[in-house]
């Protein structure tokens, strides 16, 4: 079985592009209904299928996300 | 049970120290984001942040000195390879760098960019291909593709009356004193990889004064192209990547 990963958004610094979302392998990550201060649908995570395979994070325009994988 | 994930043990990715904390002003999706990251990136492993010193351009990264946290100064529209040429020169252990777009490096900065390739400068010249002057309002560049819609070629940039693109990073590979010349992208997690190991050999060549390195990057401007930034991606895919073809176009014969 996949490693268990976990991501952390930085919902103030997301600018909701989207770009990471069809990256995910696990479609761990959609862009959500509520928006920041800036006004931007920001990142939401929708389920706990992460594997800490850093994609999402490696694309991600604004740094925005930090991940962890088990060790 | 995925809190108990999140320890400082279990960490593989987080933003690199090289860039500042300041949020960019670029457009949602941008790939200058990216860019700016996979070269930060860069600098922080090989350890050189103190040693570093980049030139901002004119353009949507005018402000580039506010996220890089390093020696940055800005140069005339244009001017960044000149600008680099005299700091490498003051300064030649420091590892300089420009970072432009293709309305300055491909336009009003020919002159400077194919002069200090030619004069083998050993500097790295980070040059980003979107097609488009991305900050004035999406005006055609001499990088915009033969038909492509801008605000100022809004049938389409005709070749007869328009010109052609102007394909610069091939024009410099053909120079004597360019050293490493390549084109990449970063809209995907696995372009953005050899992006970064691109910038990373380039900056390994400076460190033994081969000559210039110039690393395109070919990358998309959503709002310029009126599109989402998911949409640009695709867009860039299909018909960027056919005129610019993604790959190394000169390397070291050793």
């Amino acid at each position: 079985m996949a490693k268990r990963g976990d991501i952390v958004i930085d919902i103030e610094r997301c600018k909701g592009c989207g770009v990471c979302v069809p990256v995910c392998p696990q479609e761990v990550i959609a862009l959500g209904p509520e928006v920041n201060t800036k006004g931007y649908n920001y990142l939401v995570k929708v389920n706990n299928d992460c594997t800490g395979c850093t994609n999402c994070a490696v694309v991600c325009p604004d740094a925005v996300i930090t991940v962890y994988r088990e060790k | 049970m995925s809190e108990n994930l999140i320890k400082p043990e279990n960490l593989v990715y987080k933003k690199t120290e090289v860039l500042t904390d300041k949020v960019m002003h670029y457009c949602p999706g941008c790939g200058h984001g990216t860019a700016h990251r996979m070269l930060a990136e860069v600098i922080d492993e090989m350890g050189i942040q103190g040693e570093t010193i980049g030139v901002a351009p004119v353009g949507c990264s005018v402000l580039a000195y506010n996220y890089f946290a390093v020696d940055m100064t800005e140069a005339a529209h244009g001017r960044a390879p000149a600008v680099a040429t005299g700091i490498k020169r003051v300064f030649p252990e420091k590892f300089v760098f420009t970072y432009q777009g293709d309305g300055d490096l491909a336009a009003i900065g020919t002159a400077e960019t194919i002069h200090a390739c030619n004069r083998g400068e050993n500097i790295l010249i980070v040059f980003i291909n979107n097609g488009i002057y991305g900050m004035t309002g999406g005006q055609m560049a001499p990088t915009t593709l033969p038909g492509m819609k801008t605000s100022t070629s809004p049938r389409g940039r005709d070749v007869v009356t328009m010109g052609n693109p102007l394909k610069i990073t091939e024009l410099v590979a053909q120079l004597p004193g360019s050293y490493f010349v390549t084109r990449q992208a970063v809209h995907t997690p696995a372009n953005a990889r050899k992006a970064k190991r691109a910038l990373k050999k380039a900056m390994e060549y400076q460190k033994l004064n081969k000559g210039t390195c110039l690393v395109e990057i070919v990358s998309n401007c959503n709002s310029g192209w009126k599109m989402t930034p998911v949409q640009s991606n695709k867009w860039m895919e299909e018909n960027m990547f056919p005129f610019y073809p993604l790959g190394d176009i000169k390397v070291p014969q050793e």
